[in-house]
Formats: structure tokens, C-alpha cells, sequence
């Protein structure tokens, strides 16, 4: 009937492929969201502090613009914030990416907790509801901190109630693989102030944009704190990518993303971790190799670039192992199955 | 019947033992249940003090009290998604299935006449399921019409001949019963496919109880949390022969499905995973689910999707939502399904007509449980009494579920009726007619506060070498006034049906 016994201490419950795709894009869509609207925020203050490129930064960091241009004349404050909220025809708005986190969410039901169904369905739900009048100007700032809020919250449940067996490890490894990614964006939307040709650099304007940064990072207290007087842009760019303690670094979540998948490895014995395990461990050696000035020089741009096609390849690999298309099944080609609906992609390639 | 008093000589013998209607401000002041039964007040007719606390103590309760709190059972129900979603081409939308906070009632003894009488019936279903697969000594015997069965298009030839697991084919069922003036407990019709609604039994429980404790506290009632674990039971110990720790399942659909949310909710209690077809594959005549360490054998499928989405292979071929190869699997005795598949003949509604007789002829008993009286409009003599009788009847197409297609006779314009007539006499054999039937009520919160509104009672039983009942079952209640049709697309909603222990 019942287990009393924690199945890992006997014989580990197997997990449902689909369920663990589920569970990885679910933390994957709601750490997007969160992130999204962090990146709002600080945008917002970039352009209230003079910055007049902000709006289409965000445009450029999201790899949005042919889409976007293709129905917006310009980068303006209201289309690029109407674009990323409420714009149900872009996949990568928050109100897209909140319907899929719940149709996710709806997919995982038997497995997640009714507390995190609950938050998530009411989350959604208000998200679902905002218009124009919410997304004002002197509305956007408290929205996305209440976006935020929920999102933590989301998080917070999650690590309260959510059972440690196999679901949540990819659940996790979806949330680091998906801050790693995160990061170098949030990095890029400002790494134009870090080319020597451009002038400026190091300026008033530029430090206190970059406070911006950290600030939507949640890490500006945490860097004074380590690094003190030290504000230098290339400093910071240094604690973002390279910092261990750091919830929301490159370094921190590549870690993680290693431990993740370590534990299926060795606790659930999923060989075919071990060869994205290995992958994660090239790119923390190539990061842990470099200096920050050092990224810098070669080009931080390129250099966030080649991690987000890296941190996609390792999705890919993670999808082809754990929840192969149904063609691809060693042992099923002869039987033919209808497409899965819940094939889900990065949108942000 | 509004302004009728209730309990006054020269009535309906059958309301004549209610107890005075308590006069004053309270919540009953108003409720006239008139000539029907009514649930509360008259339960099996001799006082109960269970009863007349928890009226005593509804009756005490203001208005508006109320209403918050059916807002916050509402509000509750939301949040939780205990809901149906209803898909539109841009939109989801959510809802819930309408509840009502006052609870109805029965009886320990009234409870033990409808659970004997529920595993009566469950037992000659699957004895008549097994012999018209098998022998066809029912037919041979010429007590039902063999046309009627081998000629059902719910009539399964691959079942033919195929020994299913303990002979159980209606692993479970819901029987639906009404009540009439007098009380008497009648099948309205049997569910023998994928019955559903059990989910809103335990969650209008667990909305009850957190919004309504006072009126609850200190009643002992007979539980109904352990569903789950029975209909787990009943799936591994049915399960093939030589397998140690079966590996049960529960097939659902999909999240797009309206009841999804039911097979979320029985998943979890019976602690399976929930898997739709692409999570299963079939290989060598045997089922597996797709995991993350590869293919996992999968021994027993409580499955919520209709035979003719099964298997592709078997069935419809443009299903996307079955499983290619499952009937063979099933065939060759390597995986149990449940409900067995072929099923839908026993709760056709013109073999329900023989359901007394089937009986008999199985278990040498007589019905414990009454069939409200059926005219079979496939035979010349009842479509003859149904055409003469027409204004005074429900009449129902055999094929259908969820209350569309009929006509209730009383309730019908002339235009309407002589529309009907048409239909009927143009197809005959797809219809049965039945008396109306005056449903019990129960007191439900309504815009002008307590009223009567008529509730049916589906109870839910779970067979696996035995049958088990769960206590109480699903109460729909008709929410518009005067309404005969407890059907939840029909504007029915549901209320949480208590079982005294004592």
C-alpha cells in the first residue's frame, strides 16, 4: 500500500519523463519571469537616470529584435514594456511565460505539492488579468516588484514542500541552469560601457548603472559587503560571473548545475548524466581559468554569448537523455506517437 | 407548493411525520418542501436528534453568515483549482463545479439499504458482463433480448471469450439514485464505463468541514478519505498473476480534458503516476511508461479515457490519446484494465430496462435497490404507452450521457412535445421513457436564503475481488427552482453528502 520507508533508502520511485521535462521548464519559466521583470526594473531606472538606449537593450539581450521591429516602429518605454508584460502574441513575455509555467504547472499536479499549485494558479491567474492600466509608468515599478515577490514566494514554497526525490533535482537544475543563463544577459545589457573604444567608461553615469545592475540582481549589498570600496565596473562584472557565494552567479549556478546532475548520476543512478555532468565541468573550468579583465579583453559580449549556446546544448543533451522524442527511443521506432505538446523551447536562442 | 404548509393533515402520508417547522426569524422559517421528500427533515421518518441539532443549528445561523461562507468555500475551491477548465480558442477559463454548503443527510440505517443494494447490483453487472463475453446463458435463455446485447454498439466482440482478472469488469461504478415522495430509494441509471465525480465526494468533505464546524462538531460521520487506497488495492490485487509489486497507473487524457483535474485528485490519493498515452509504450504484447532510466513495466491501468481512445491499433485510429498495441497486451492477459473494456453495454439505458431481471436470473435475489419503471420504445407495447403518455413522461435517448436529448413531458411546451414525437417515432429503439419522478430535496442556499432543491445520489463502488462502497457518495442538486436536472452542464451543482456513523 503505502511507503513508510523513503524510497531512496530502498528502491528509487521512477520518475515519468515527461514529468521531469515538466518539472525542469517549470523552474526554468518561473526564474525567466522573475528575471524578466527584474531586468524591467532596473531599465526603468536606467532611463529615469538618463540612459536613452535602455528600452531597446532589453530588446537586444532578449535576441527579440527582428520580432519585435517587425511590429513596433521604435524601442519606446510603452512598447517595449506593453511587449515583455502583457503581449500574449510574444512568447517571451511575462504573460506567455506565466502560461506556460501553468500549463506545466497543470501537467505536474500529481507530483508538486498542492501548496505550490495553489500559489502558481492564483499567481498566473493575476498575471493573466493585468492591462494597460497596470503597466502605467508609475505602475510598472510596484508591478514588477510584486512580480518578484511572487516569484519568490514560488521559490520559497517550493523548497518548503516540494518532495527531494528525482522531480525536484531537475526542477533544480532547470532553476541553475536558467539563473546561469540569466546572469550574462543581465551582464550584457550594460557591457557596451565596458569596450575601450567607448567613451565614458568608468564615469558617474556608468557607476551608478552598474549599482543598477547589481541592484536588480540583488546583489548590491552582498558586493559592498565583499568588495567594499571597490566599484569598478570590471569588478563587478567579476562578481556577477565569478562569485561562489553569490545566489545569482554564472559560478554558483554552473556549481549547482553540477551537483544536480551529479545526484542523478549517483543517487538514481542515471548514467547518462555522466556526459552532461562533463560538460558542465569544461565550462566551469574555462570560467574558472579566466580573470574577469581577462573575459573583458577577449570580449564579454562574445564571451556571454558562447555560454548562453553552451548552457542550450546542455538542455538539449538533458532533453535527448531523460525524455528522448518518442522516435528517437531505442526501443520504440517502429511504433509511431503523436507529437508531445509539451516540447518546449529555450525562446531565447 | 410555496405556500403549502408542511405537516398539515389531508397531505401526502408521506410528509405527514416531519416535524413542525420551526416558526420564528431562523433559516428554516421560510423552507417548504411541500409534497417532496425532503432530506433533511424527513430522513427515514422517525426523529433523529443528529438531525434535529444539525437543523437546529443551521436554523440558528444569520444569512449572511452563511453566504460569506459559501463565498469562502468558493473563493477556496478556486484557489485550490478544483475546477473543470473550459478551453476556448485564445482562453482557458476556470471553473468551478457550483457547491453547496449545506450538507445532506443520511442516516446509518438509510446508508446501509443503498450500500447493500449498490454491491447487489455491482455483482449481477459483472456476472451478466462475464456471460455475454462467455456462455451467453442470459441471451440462450432468452430473458434479455440478444439483439439488444450482441447488437449494442457498446458491445465489444474482442472481449469475447477473453477471462478478465477475478471476473471483475466494473471496477467502478456509480449508481445513480433519486429518491421518491415516499423516500424510497430508485436506480435512475447505472455508470458502468469511467464514472466520474468522485473527486468533489472528498473535497466537498474537506470544504464542509473547514467552512461549516460548527454545524459538524461533535456529529460522528463515516469517513471518506480512504477512497484512494481501496481503489489502489483493488488495481494490484487484480493485477496479472507473478507479479510481485505491480506497478499501477492511472491513464488520464490530459490536462485539456474538463475532469482532469478528478484524475490529478485520484492520482495522488491513490499514490500512482498519472500518465496519457505517449507516456506508454507497448513492446512484445506488453505495457511500459517512459521514464528517466528508460522503459519501466506498468502492470495494472485505471484509465479515464472511453474504450474507442484506447489503442489506436483496436479502436479509432485517429485517436492521438491511447496507447498503440494496449489490446493486444490486455488480450494476452499482461496488463489489467479498469474499467474492463466492452463495459458500456451493461449501462446502456434499454439493457438498464432488464437490470431487476438480470438480477434475478444471476443471484437468485430480488433487487434490493427498485429500477423506476421503464418503457422500452424499442418494443411495439412500450413506445405505444410512451406515445399515449407522452406529456406525462421523461423520455430519454438510450445513447446519451450528461441530460441532453431528453424531453421532460410536464416541463415540455406543446410545440416542443409534438417535436418530440417526431424524433421518436422516426428512431424508436433509441429511446426509454420513465415517469417523472418528483426528486427529494434538500435545503440549499439560494438567492432568498434556505429553499429546497431536488438532489439525485450517486454512490461510488470500487471492485476489486470485493466490492467496497464509499460512504455517502456524490449529491448533485438542481440549483434553479423547480429544475429536475442535477447534470453539471446542465446548471447542477454538488453538495457534500454525510453518512451518520450512528
Amino acid at each position: 500500500m503505502t511507503t513508510t520507508v523513503d524510497p531512496i533508502a530502498t528502491v528509487p520511485l521512477p520518475l515519468l519523463s515527461r514529468y521531469a521535462e515538466c518539472t525542469m521548464w517549470l523552474a526554468r519559466y518561473m526564474e525567466r519571469i522573475e528575471n524578466l521583470a527584474r531586468i524591467i526594473d532596473v531599465t526603468e531606472t536606467f532611463v529615469r537616470s538618463g540612459a536613452s538606449d535602455g528600452w531597446r537593450a532589453i530588446v537586444q539581450i532578449n535576441a527579440d529584435e527582428e520580432r519585435f521591429f517587425a511590429t513596433h516602429d521604435a524601442a519606446t518605454a510603452r512598447s517595449v514594456i506593453t511587449f515583455y508584460t502583457i503581449d500574449t502574441e510574444n512568447p517571451t513575455s511575462i504573460v506567455s511565460l506565466a502560461h506556460a509555467a501553468r500549463e506545466n504547472a497543470r501537467s505536474l499536479r500529481p507530483v508538486i505539492s498542492t501548496e505550490m499549485w495553489s500559489q502558481l494558479n492564483i499567481f498566473t491567474k493575476f498575471i493573466r488579468g493585468l492591462n494597460r492600466e497596470d503597466i502605467r509608468p508609475s505602475e510598472i515599478s510596484q508591478l514588477c516588484a510584486r512580480i518578484k515577490q511572487d516569484c519568490q514566494t514560488h521559490t520559497g514554497i517550493t523548497e518548503g514542500t516540494f518532495y527531494r526525490d528525482q522531480a525536484s533535482i531537475f526542477y533544480n537544475a532547470g532553476r541553475h541552469l536558467e539563473r546561469a543563463d540569466q546572469i550574462t544577459r543581465l551582464i550584457d545589457i550594460k557591457y557596451h560601457t565596458l569596450l575601450p573604444s567607448e567613451a565614458g567608461v568608468g564615469s558617474e553615469v556608468d557607476i551608478s548603472q552598474w549599482s543598477a545592475v547589481l541592484r536588480s540582481a540583488a546583489g548590491y549589498h552582498a558586493y559592498r559587503r565583499v568588495m567594499t570600496a571597490d566599484i569598478r565596473p570590471s569588478s563587478i562584472v567579476g562578481f556577477l560571473l565569478k562569485s561562489e557565494a553569490f545566489p545569482r552567479s554564472l559560478s554558483t549556478n554552473l556549481r549547482h548545475l553540477h551537483g544536480n546532475l551529479t545526484q542523478l548520476r549517483r543517487d538514481y543512478n542515471l548514467r547518462g548524466a555522466s556526459r552532461i555532468v562533463g560538460r558542465v565541468e569544461h565550462l566551469r573550468n574555462i570560467l574558472d581559468q579566466q580573470t574577469a579583465t581577462e573575459i573583458i579583453v577577449r570580449g564579454l559580449h562574445e564571451f556571454n554569448d558562447w555560454i548562453q549556446s553552451e548552457l542550450q546544448d546542455i538542455q538539449r543533451e538533458i532533453a535527448n537523455v531523460f525524455w528522448p522524442a518518442p522516435g528517437l527511443a531505442a526501443v520504440d521506432a517502429k511504433i509511431s506517437q503523436p507529437e508531445p505538446v509539451t516540447g518546449q523551447t529555450q525562446s531565447q536562442s | 407548493m410555496a405556500d403549502k404548509r408542511d405537516g398539515q393533515p389531508g397531505q401526502d402520508p408521506a410528509t405527514q411525520n416531519i416535524p413542525e417547522t420551526q416558526s420564528g426569524t431562523g433559516l428554516f422559517s421560510h423552507y417548504r418542501n411541500g409534497h417532496f421528500f425532503c432530506e433533511l427533515t424527513n430522513s427515514d421518518g422517525t426523529p433523529d436528534p443528529q438531525i434535529d441539532l444539525i437543523r437546529s443549528r443551521l436554523d440558528a445561523l444569520p444569512l449572511n453568515d452563511l453566504r460569506n461562507r459559501a463565498r469562502q468555500a468558493e473563493q477556496e475551491l478556486y484557489n485550490l483549482g478544483i475546477t473543470f477548465t473550459v478551453y476556448s480558442e485564445r482562453d482557458a477559463i476556470d471553473r468551478i463545479l457550483p457547491f453547496d454548503l449545506v450538507p445532506r443527510i443520511l442516516t446509518q440505517a438509510e446508508w446501509r439499504h443503498v450500500d447493500a443494494g449498490v454491491k447487489q447490483r455491482v455483482r449481477a453487472l459483472n456476472m451478466f458482463l462475464w456471460d455475454i463475453y462467455h456462455d451467453q446463458k442470459i441471451l440462450n435463455d432468452g430473458i434479455i433480448p440478444r439483439d439488444l446485447v450482441v447488437g449494442n454498439a457498446n458491445y465489444c466482440p474482442a472481449m469475447i471469450g477473453l477471462d478478465v482478472p477475478g471476473g471483475t469488469y466494473v471496477h467502478v461504478s456509480g449508481t445513480d439514485l433519486v429518491r421518491d415522495d415516499s423516500g424510497r430509494f430508485l436506480v435512475l441509471e447505472d455508470n458502468a464505463r469511467t464514472p466520474s465525480g468522485v473527486s468533489y465526494v472528498i473535497e466537498n468533505r474537506h470544504t464542509t468541514l473547514r467552512v461549516m464546524p460548527d454545524i459538524a462538531s461533535g456529529i460522528d460521520l463515516m469517513p471518506v478519505d480512504e477512497y484512494g487506497v481501496h481503489l489502489q488495492n483493488a488495481l494490484a490485487e487484480l493485477a496479472p498473476g507473478g507479479v510481485d509489486d505491480p506497478q499501477v497507473v492511472l491513464l488520464s487524457p490530459g490536462i485539456y480534458n474538463s475532469a482532469y483535474f478528478e484524475h490529478v485528485f485520484l492520482a495522488r490519493e491513490m499514490g500512482v503516476p498519472l500518465v496519457e498515452g505517449r507516456d506508454l509504450v507497448t513492446e512484445n504484447d506488453r505495457v511500459y511508461m517512459r521514464t528517466t532510466a528508460g522503459l519501466r513495466p506498468v502492470h495494472s491501468i485505471y484509465r479515464r479515457l472511453n474504450d474507442d481512445f484506447l489503442d489506436p491499433e483496436a479502436f479509432d485510429p485517429t485517436s492521438m490519446l491511447g496507447v498503440p498495441g494496449l489490446v493486444e497486451a490486455y488480450r494476452k492477459g499482461n496488463v489489467t484494465i479498469a474499467n474492463a473494456i466492452g463495459t458500456g453495454v451493461a449501462d446502456d439505458k434499454a439493457v438498464y430496462a432488464y437490470m431487476p431481471r438480470i438480477i434475478r436470473y444471476y443471484l437468485a435475489e430480488e433487487p434490493i435497490l427498485s429500477n423506476v419503471e421503464t418503457h422500452i420504445c424499442a418494443e411495439p407495447e412500450g413506445l405505444a404507452y410512451t406515445l399515449a403518455n407522452l406529456n406525462n413522461l421523461v423520455v430519454k435517448p438510450v445513447g446519451e450521457s450528461g441530460g441532453y436529448g431528453l424531453i421532460i413531458g410536464p416541463h415540455a411546451t406543446k410545440e416542443e412535445l409534438a417535436e418530440f414525437r417526431t424524433k421518436l417515432e422516426a428512431d424508436p429503439s433509441n429511446y426509454i421513457s420513465q415517469p417523472v419522478i418528483s426528486l427529494s430535496v434538500s435545503p440549499t442556499l439560494c438567492e432568498d436564503g434556505l429553499e429546497p432543491r431536488h438532489v439525485d445520489l450517486r454512490p461510488f463502488a470500487v471492485t476489486g475481488k470485493s466490492t467496497w462502497v464509499l460512504p455517502g457518495g456524490l449529491s448533485r442538486v438542481a440549483l434553479r427552482r423547480g429544475s429536475l436536472v442535477v447534470n453539471s452542464s446542465q446548471g447542477g451543482g454538488s453538495k457534500d453528502t454525510w453518512v451518520l456513523a450512528q
